[in-house]
């Protein structure tokens, strides 16, 4: 691998379940830049079953979009760059296209290096489908069983401390060997080893010669008290590439023009998020990256300490979405709509939408339902993911979140979002955040695109951040703490570079707004009633410089935890009046 | 250029579909051999459970030398109460072989035994020519016919004569419309909304069923029934698109081979109607892959027009705005109802 130099042109391509995105960064005037970006349909999927196909179909709309050539008549890269402009200096690209990994965890105490190895699992596209502990009830020739019933497409093996005893590891490594050495090549699993660093010798000699990939990985576990999941998942996010080069073809390809480098999307996000949270994750708390298309929700969150990244694919919006009802009624998800629509009409749009996860929803119930489900997929996935944020990270009350700042949203559930407004409310019902968030949209999903830039250059994703490529939606206030519905809870005032102000009452219940353009920074004071947190803590009032967006300032004083009215009829019409509240 | 992915309902095809074992086998066909549906083309035998023994552990001995204590070998048929191995001392521990069956493994102070042997049979499962065969596995089948591809189907496989049940396309199927003169048919209708049904079409009992809908609080019952169920439009109330109505209308008491192969979008797989027809000379295969053009006849995917067929008047190029704000590529559709709608390209699939 070389690095690319400075002032290297980049295309950057992303194959995700539904669309392939690929996108140019360029040097204009002295920096790194987005210069465009261009789409397809992923193709993935059959007919095509060749994802470079969609890579390719990307390249040329993007050809079209900037008048420059990056494949020449035969397909292929043109790379360096040419005298004449054709041709890119380099290639990312990140990956979260195809079906969920089906994974088996194999561990030692439930509680301990399972639940580790969940963890773990949980870092990429994996679906556990069993897990097998020292107390696995079931003998050895019944896992064997089970194991061919199954055929996994991957198994995370962890447990035992570095240098503990290992009597126990061997034991339960025994039937992934015999299993796959019974189950035709091409069924056989991918196997990752981050248990006792001592066996990984003995792991290579029992399962080497029998999987078709092995990848042996730091323990996620090397003492009872210590978990580090970052170095397995590295492994992990390579066990997936490794399979999915099995899977679909093209990958291959994908992965040659980027000069060895692809990676999952989700990692590659992840990166970026570890990176911010480096930077802004100081005193204010962390940096949040949501990003909810068909393939998975992934939440992503970037601490000082590091970087915690949950990848929920049950939680995705395309082909498993009736397996949503697994974790959800239906009368959970119609909660969110401001519609009377039917709970078989949403049963329907769900199937419906599975089988055509590419699909948008056009009609004013559909959106209604599709925004519906995605508050609730995206409330799913915060609830979960927040219980493995770090135990160090501090929230303002047991149960809310810590305070993030920045929030960066992508994925297709913004992204069809009918208006901002709407996807702003998707992000605040979902997420709930507490205290004072910019809300960004990622829009052309650069940010796993710079995870995987980062790899070569450095500069290039920090340069493209500062450029403005991405959406501010503005900067929410979220404010928490006992008070009547209609009372008024906090002042906002608002001072513009230009010394005009603007002045809001914030009131138990309600959102409010004030104008904020883009470009713009402006003054904003609050003073909270006693008991109150609007970010500085219960009751105290604070000042801070703030940037303006699409949205301008939100103030949602409505609450945290969220409650909604149990009766349908005044639900729908709070909802309904929250949406015309900012603007939807 | 968009692609386009293309929903087959063809009156006339060249159908080639590859018919493989799960596990390893023997294939029982020829190439050129004219096969019926009901034709067995490859056989396997499987084992659905296995037994380990670690010698080792049970004995008390080091592995190497288990090994040399192990009378039995790869592949060795080993019967019930079978003593393989016996350990040393005044009063030796003996390992018995706990269930008839074969030794697919040894080693290591270790032997894993199959058992349990289950036959499988792999049926032709339409009416053709072999026309490949693919060793140890199975064959590649060519017929021609009307093809009418769906979106759900429960697994099962079977032919048989079918009947029309329905004069429009969504035409409710109830235990009312069946009877006993249906027993072996393969029956057609609009949509499937109760259980009742199901269990009647069961008790007649039917061969197969084709519906242009299905509740999905149904799928589970209806993953269980051994007749095959081929759902051609989706889920809900949708009338079944008028061109697999027509198309099936039109076919009418013929023998037709159902498929109802599980929707897998990665493979390709999908549910199918299959109705074998004579030809003068090979139709074309359908083209998997097509770029949206203007003249198409195409089926939309969602509402507001879910299942109706319509044909491109127009592609707009560029982004177009839509109802709601949303801006996305989309077409001009002239529906089947005269109306002409604007849809996004992604809600749209090309019947062909």
């Amino acid at each position: 691998m070389t690095s690319l130099a400075q002032g290297e042109s980049v295309l950057a391509v992303d194959v995700g379940g539904a669309t392939t995105r690929a996108v140019l960064f360029d040097i204009v005037e002295g920096a790194y830049r987005f210069v465009a970006s261009g789409s397809a349909a992923s193709t993935a999927e059959a007919p095509f079953r060749d994802v470079s196909a969609g890579a390719r179909a990307a390249i040329t709309d993007l050809q079209t979009l900037t008048g420059r050539s990056f494949l020449d008549a035969d397909g292929r890269l043109i790379t360096p760059s040419q005298a004449d402009g054709s041709g890119v200096d380099a290639l990312v690209s990140t990956l979260s296209a195809g079906p969920t990994l089906r994974t088996v965890v194999l561990g030692l105490l439930s509680e301990v290096s399972l639940a580790s190895g969940r963890r773990l699992a949980e870092t990429s596209y994996t679906r556990i489908v069993d897990s097998v502990g020292i107390d696995d009830p079931r003998q050895a020739d019944q896992q064997i069983d089970e194991l061919i019933r199954l055929q996994p497409d991957a198994v995370i093996i962890v447990g035992g401390a570095d240098g503990g005893a290992s009597r126990s590891v061997q034991k339960i490594i025994e039937p992934i060997g015999l299993s796959s050495y019974l189950l035709a090549p091409e069924k056989r699993p991918a196997v990752l080893f981050a248990g006792n660093q001592r066996l990984q010798v003995e792991v290579k000699e029992l399962l080497g010669s029998v999987v078709p990939s092995l990848r042996v990985g730091p323990n996620v576990r090397p003492s009872l008290e210590l978990e580090d999941l970052q170095p397995a998942a590295r492994e992990l996010a390579s066990l997936y590439l490794d399979v999915r080069k099995r899977q679909l073809q093209g990958v291959e390809q994908l992965e040659s023009w980027s000069q060895g480098t692809l990676l999952p999307t989700a990692y590659a996000q992840a990166r970026m998020l570890r990176f911010l949270g480096r930077v802004y994750g100081g005193a204010r708390g962390a940096v949040l990256g949501v990003d909810l298309g068909a393939s998975a929700a992934v939440v992503t969150a970037g601490f000082k300490s590091g970087v915690t990244l949950k990848v929920y694919p049950q939680f995705g919006l395309g082909e498993d979405l009736p397996g949503l009802l697994q974790y959800a009624s239906l009368e959970d998800i119609l909660r969110w709509s401001p519609l009377d629509i039917s709970a078989g009409a949403l049963r329907d749009f769900l199937y419906q939408k599975s089988l055509y996860p590419s699909s948008v929803a056009v009609t004013t119930d559909e959106q209604a339902l599709a925004q519906a489900v995605a508050r609730q997929a995206l409330f799913l996935a915060m609830q979960k993911a927040r219980r493995d944020f770090p135990a160090e990270v501090r929230t303002p009350r047991p149960g809310l979140l810590p305070y993030f700042e920045p929030i960066i949203a992508s994925g297709a559930a913004f992204g069809d979002a009918p208006t901002p407004a709407h996807g702003l409310l998707l992000l605040l019902d979902g997420i709930q955040p507490v205290g004072i968030a910019t809300i960004i949209f990622d829009r052309n999903n650069l940010l796993p695109l710079l995870g995987a830039a980062a790899e070569y250059n450095c500069a290039l994703p920090v340069q493209v951040l500062d450029s403005g490529a991405f959406e501010s939606l503005g900067t929410v206030v979220s404010l928490h703490g006992a008070a009547a519905a209609g009372s008024t809870i906090a002042r906002a005032r608002l001072v513009y570079e230009n010394g005009a102000e603007a002045m809001a009452d914030i009131k138990a219940g309600n959102l409010e707004l004030l104008p904020l353009p883009h470009g713009q920074n402006a003054k904003l004071a609050i003073t909270p009633r006693h008991g109150v947190n609007a970010g500085f803590g219960p009751g105290k009032a604070g000042v801070l410089t703030i940037s303006g967006g699409t949205m301008g300032v939100v103030f949602d004083g409505r609450g945290r935890p969220l409650n909604l009215p149990n009766d349908p009829g005044r639900r729908r019409e709070l909802l309904k009046k929250w949406l015309w509240t900012v603007g939807g | 250029m968009a692609l386009a992915p293309v929903h087959h309902i063809l009156p006339l095809a060249t159908i080639v579909r590859e018919r493989r074992l799960p596990v390893k086998g023997t294939v029982r066909a020829y190439a050129g051999q004219k096969v019926a549906a009901a034709d067995v083309v490859a056989e396997a035998t499987w084992s659905r459970e296995h037994i380990f023994l670690d010698v080792a552990r049970i004995l008390g001995i080091p592995a190497a030398a288990a090994d040399r204590l192990i009378r039995v070998k790869q592949g060795d048929e080993v019967p019930l109460g079978l003593v393989i191995a016996r350990g040393g001392g005044l009063l030796p521990k003996r390992v018995k072989i706990p269930r008839a069956g074969r030794v697919v493994a040894s080693g290591g102070g270790q032997i894993l035994i199959e058992a349990g042997e289950s036959r499988l049979e792999l049926r032709a499962g339409l009416s053709g020519m072999v026309k490949e065969l693919i060793p140890d596995r199975g064959v590649v089948i060519e017929t021609s016919g009307a093809l009418v591809q769906g979106v759900w189907g429960n697994g099962r496989i079977d032919n048989g004569g079918m009947i029309n049940l329905a004069d429009r396309p969504d035409v409710v199927l109830t235990p009312a419309r069946l009877d006993v003169s249906m027993r072996g048919s393969i029956l057609v209708c609009g949509q499937l909304r109760d259980a009742e049904t199901l269990r009647a079409a069961a008790e007649v009992p039917v061969r197969g069923l084709i519906v242009g809908s299905i509740y999905p609080s149904l799928l589970p019952l209806a993953a269980e029934m051994r007749f095959p169920i081929v759902v051609t439009d989706g889920f809900g109330t949708l009338p079944m698109n008028s061109a697999a109505f027509r198309l099936l209308s039109t076919n009418d008491k013929r023998e037709v081979t159902l498929n109802a192969e599980a929707f897998d979008r990665y493979s390709g797989l999908r549910p199918e109607v299959i109705i074998p027809l004579p030809f003068d000379k090979r139709p074309p295969e359908p083209r998997n892959v097509e770029a949206f053009a203007p003249g198409q006849t195409v089926r939309v995917r969602r509402q507001p027009a879910a299942g109706m067929i319509g044909t491109v008047a127009v592609l707009p190029g560029g982004l177009s705005t839509f109802p709601g704000g949303l801006r996305a590529p989309g077409a001009e559709v002239r529906l089947e109802n005269g109306q002409q709608m604007l849809i996004p390209l992604v809600n749209l699939e090309v019947v062909g």
